[in-house]
């Protein structure tokens, strides 16, 4: 869709306008791709998109000339960011255009080439679809424990729900994972824990009310540039506001944050319950707020750490999720050793600092909003951490209001949208549903026109991604199907899963496929590749950490015979499925019909078409009148479940709504014939205002504390789960005396496969360095720009020194990037995960440093 | 530089004439390697044996072409292409034969020159997050540092503005080889302590 002559002219005057608040004009242009940048009269038509990078979401505007892109600017009319980029943002437009685009589909014949660069030759569709479906359904007709789809929280949204469907309706397998395991499985899991729902209750604009900031393990000035920006606006014009800085290593951010509290590696966990233990213990908690809202828990605690593959399976994995009601005087008792004493002690953090951040929290008038991604998800108690903050938010009230509250980061552009909404987990179903749940089950069955009882064969969950990938080198995986993601970079332990360590077939012999966009590390693994379109090639939806859901126009063709990853799907899936049936009827026809002529081999119609077909089904899920059967199950007509599934707490608006408003957050409610947004969820208020008055008259109730109510909640009250101080997996000792953190910077995205490709953003930041800081290179004998080997008990790699003092790490701790494939520093992090969650540490990896001579 | 230090050194009054020389006809607006003491002075000593150059890990030091008149054959940086990286030991220094390099302790001490920022073209000053070229600098907040200000007309947004300490800035120049803005022109840029000691000069 052309974006509106209105909207065109709006979006020219406020960008005039802060062009000339600016004083040039050369912002409001944006990056025009080839270097013609300048123009300062846009000519080509325009479509409205979001960022494809991280989890900010910041819309653009995209520009096209003769089926090219030649401009991408920030999209005034997008809530969440209103016209400003950072500066990958800023290069969009050249994001398409690298010298090396897939264009053909290529094959692999001889898998000895693994791991080189050479081997991949060129094919036709059919050659390369033929071979692919042919393994896959091999392997699905053989042992269906053997394959495996690794999905990302950059597949957009309608593309993830068909695969979601195609992987457990079609091939009723649970073996579907995303790389969003890696980065927000701990948020996930908690958020279930406490919440019985996922994502959280505030919103960005949050960070224009609250009065305190408190950053946990969280780079927000490089990881989250416009969020920080927004964080440091607030900071700039509220009246005594100030932000608190937690983290194991100081970082941008820590530069402009009133205080920064730098902590020993995992104990973050003491200081949240010493911060809970104060307000607890000296009665400084909301009273009302605890009475009406929060039911008290504790788990299994000493979980060890899963470092052996056997670990889930183990009496302590298997009862990693289990926990027991507590009283409240209980969990009082359980708090109670950790004094601000104790804790110091701990976590080197000073008792003054302590007291002063539980104070913070203590304060009955203040709006505190807690932050956090990283630092906090891939942790080895990283579910823990994140019920930790809860509990802290919690006791004080703060939460679920303007200003105030718990907010988790995300980090990929569509990890909520995708792998958390949809649900591409091993465990999931759409719209936070489980395959465990038989409630969840009929309900999905209802959606998708299944047999009764068709998908009692997945209640099962399947491997997570780790497990995959360790079941991989073990030679247990022979068809592994991979799409948005660049695992031969972003997996942790990349010497075994690499076949350079022990385990050396599993990779080899494993049947790899990847949809990619460019050459990357895990193109040189896989067996074929299919050339796919990239971002704004075709037309998908993004959701953010906000839950906004948003939809990127498709703005130009891809190039050569790169295709629609959607296509791709459809195409293997009629291959797969040819003969199989589902309730009598033709298997594709059913999953598939509704927008795909397998005859044809092609949509039935356009990009818009089909995306709004996908949309409508997916809608269902979280509008269940639209299905008689499903809204029986989802109000337990019958009494057969015993609870509500209360689904419409999800609640998404009409495709074209999202066209039109750029976006909206969930749950959008219509309010006489208007969809309204809801922005502050379980907090009483006009829909109108962004409040969620049409999920608490529905739900919930009114009159509780703080004017919320948890409506989603068992009980409606979410859970205060004591989660003590267990130590890192791995501590240091003289043979790896430092801990290894590893992250992202500001200018490369993730593994760097797009954003290297721009030259600009190349240019900016063209190597990974390891930040180590002076006491320690002065007792290892180096110095700023020496090549060093690290090596942990998982692998080595080789990186330069850098002493410049961008990131800040403590002695004992040191800091590496990992978005460059020739620095592979994931060839020594541990693949040690959360037990909960199984989301890998990727920040506390036991290493030595050593000086390379010459 | 002070003017005592340009005077300063066995070179004394024969620097000091040669200087006003240079500065009469034109010293050739050059970023000099670190350890030059003056345009002046470095012209006087340097001898053009290249051994700073053979030295220099990054080959961030090139001889100046025919068209910079005398200075043909000297050695400089063009920060653009390759920065001078500052390396903790300065091999340059310590090669260089006639001490047209010298007397550079720590980093501190070096005095290339001084990054200056074009305001109207940087795109941090008109609130897009980037600032690489704070984040490239070798003396972070030190020799650049962030202006965090409100933007203009935005109640939530702010500016993250790069400013450069002048005493503080070395003149490396790995900012202006880091910086994204190329076109029509790199936003950031080292006035050279020659062009500086004119301006001084008046």
């Amino acid at each position: 869709m052309d974006i509106t002559r209105r909207a065109f002219v709006k979006a020219t005057a406020v960008a005039l306008a802060s062009a000339a608040a600016a004083g040039t004009m050369s912002s409001l242009v944006g990056c025009a791709a080839g270097g013609q940048q300048g123009a300062s009269v846009p000519e080509g038509r325009k479509y409205t998109a979001v960022c494809r990078f991280c989890g900010c979401g910041c819309g653009v505007i995209c520009e096209v000339k003769d089926n090219r892109l030649i401009s991408v600017t920030g999209d005034p009319d997008n809530e969440s960011n209103r016209g400003l980029n950072c500066v990958k943002g800023y290069y969009l437009a050249k994001l398409l255009y690298g010298k090396d685009r897939l264009t053909v589909p290529l094959i692999r014949d001889d898998s000895s080439t693994k791991g080189t660069k050479e081997g991949l030759r060129e094919a036709t569709w059919d050659e390369a679809l033929d071979l692919v479906a042919s393994k896959l359904r091999e392997t699905w007709k053989n042992d269906k424990s053997r394959l495996a789809f690794w999905g990302s929280g950059q597949q957009p949204i309608t593309e993830g729900y068909c695969t979601a469907k195609l992987w457990k309706a079609g091939l009723l397998s649970n073996n579907i994972d995303p790389n969003a395991r890696l980065c927000m499985a701990s948020a996930v899991v908690s958020f279930m824990n406490v919440f019985q729902t996922d994502e959280p209750a505030g919103c960005y604009s949050d960070l224009d009310e609250a009065d305190v900031f408190v950053t946990w393990g969280a780079n927000m000035a490089e990881a989250h540039p416009m969020l920080y920006s927004r964080l440091t606006a607030r900071k700039l014009s509220g009246e005594g506001v100030r932000h608190y800085d937690l983290g194991t290593i100081k970082t941008r951010t820590s530069a402009s944050a009133d205080k920064t509290l730098v902590f020993k590696p995992g104990t973050d966990l003491a200081i949240a319950n010493c911060i809970a233990n104060h307000l607890v213990q000296n009665k400084l908690y909301d009273e009302a707020f605890v009475n009406d809202h929060l039911q008290f828990k504790q788990g299994t605690e000493n979980l060890g750490n899963p470092t052996d593959d056997g670990y889930d399976a183990s009496e302590v994995g298997s009862a990693v999720d289990n926990v027991s009601p507590i009283t409240f005087e209980e969990y009082a008792a359980r708090l109670a050793p950790y004094t601000f004493e104790h804790t110091s002690e701990l976590s080197g953090v000073a008792v003054e600092d302590l007291r002063e951040l539980a104070e913070v929290f203590a304060d009955p008038d203040a709006r505190v909003m807690s932050l956090w991604t990283m630092g906090v998800n891939q942790h080895n108690r990283g579910t823990w951490m994140n019920h930790n903050i809860y509990n802290v938010h919690l006791l004080s009230g703060k939460i679920a209001r303007p200003g105030c509250g718990p907010f988790s980061l995300t980090g990929q552009p569509t990890a909520c949208g995708t792998a958390r909404e949809v649900g591409t987990f091993c465990h999931r179903l759409p719209a936070d549903l489980l395959v465990a749940n038989a409630q969840h089950r009929r309900f999905s069955e209802a959606v998708w026109d299944l047999p009764e009882g068709y998908l009692d064969a997945i209640q099962k969950p399947g491997f997570h991604t780790v497990k995959i990938f360790r079941e991989m080198s073990k030679g247990n995986m022979d068809f592994l199907w991979t799409a948005h993601n660049n695992w031969a970079v972003s997996m942790p332990n990349l010497t075994r899963f690499l076949g350079r360590g022990e385990d050396k077939r599993g990779i080899f012999d494993t049947f790899i496929v990847v949809n990619e966009v460019y050459p990357t590390l895990s193109t040189q693994y896989a067996d074929v590749v299919f050339p796919v379109a990239l971002w704004v090639e075709r037309e998908g939806q993004f959701g953010n950490a906000e839950r906004r859901s948003a939809v990127f126009e498709k703005a130009v063709d891809p190039p050569g015979e790169a295709k629609w990853d959607l296509w791709v799907i459809m195409e293997v899936a009629r291959r797969v499925l040819d003969g199989e049936q589902i309730g009598g009827q033709d298997a594709f026809d059913h999953l598939f019909g509704f927008i795909y002529d397998k005859d044809a081999a092609d949509f039935k119609g356009d990009d818009r078409e089909t995306n709004r077909a996908i949309w409508e089904e997916y809608r269902i899920f979280s509008n269940p009148s639209l299905n008689d059967k499903a809204k029986a199950i989802n109000d337990d007509a019958d009494g057969a479940f015993g609870a509500k599934m209360k689904m419409e707490a999800k609640q998404l608006a009409p495709y074209d709504e999202y066209l039109a408003r750029h976006g909206l957050t969930w749950p959008v409610r219509e309010v006489d014939g208007q969809w309204l947004p809801t922005k502050w969820r379980f907090c009483s208020g006009a829909q109108e205002d962004g409040f969620d008055e049409v999920g608490i008259a529905q739900y919930g109730a009114e009159g509780l504390a703080g004017g919320v109510s948890f409506y989603k909640s068992a009980n409606m009250k979410p859970s205060v789960v004591f989660r003590p101080y267990e130590p890192p997996a791995e501590t240091p000792d003289e043979e790896y005396p430092f801990y290894l953190c590893t992250g992202r910077l500001l200018e490369h995205w993730h593994t760097g496969s797009l954003t290297r490709r721009i030259p600009e953003l190349d240019r900016a930041l063209p190597e990974a360095l390891l930040n180590v800081c002076q006491a320690d290179c002065d007792k290892l004998g180096i110095k700023d720009g020496d090549m060093v080997n690290v090596r942990s008990r998982f692998g080595e790699f080789d990186i330069k020194v850098s002493t410049a003092g961008r990131t800040e790490p403590p002695a004992g701790v040191v800091f590496a990037p990992f978005f460059a494939e020739e620095t592979l520093v994931n060839l020594a992090v541990q693949d040690t995960y959360c037990p909960l969650s199984k989301e890998p540490d990727y920040k506390k990896t036991c290493v030595s440093i050593r000086k390379i001579e010459g | 530089m002070k003017p005592a230090q340009l005077i300063a050194g066995a070179a004394g009054a024969a620097v000091a004439l040669q200087a006003v020389m240079h500065a009469v006809r034109g010293q050739a607006n050059l970023l000099r390697p670190p350890g030059a003491q003056g345009e002046g002075d470095f012209m006087a000593r340097c001898v053009k044996c290249g051994k700073c150059m053979q030295a220099c890990p990054y080959r961030a030091l090139k001889p100046a072409g025919a068209n910079e008149g005398a200075s043909v054959g000297t050695p400089f940086v063009d920060p653009r292409a390759q920065a001078c990286r500052l390396c903790e030991d300065f091999p340059c220094i310590e090669v260089c034969p006639t001490g047209a390099l010298r007397d550079v302790a720590a980093r501190k001490d070096v005095r290339m020159g001084v990054a200056v920022i074009d305001e109207e073209a940087c795109i941090a000053f008109q609130g897009m997050r980037c600032e690489v070229c704070y984040r490239a600098c070798p003396l972070i907040d030190e020799a650049i540092s962030i202006d965090y200000r409100m933007r203009e007309g935005d109640a939530i947004h702010s500016v993250f503005a790069p400013v450069i300490d002048e005493e503080a800035c070395v003149g490396c120049g790995l900012c202006v080889q880091r910086c994204v803005v190329g076109d029509p022109a790199v936003p950031i840029r080292i006035a050279c302590d020659a062009e500086r000691a004119r301006e001084r000069a008046g």
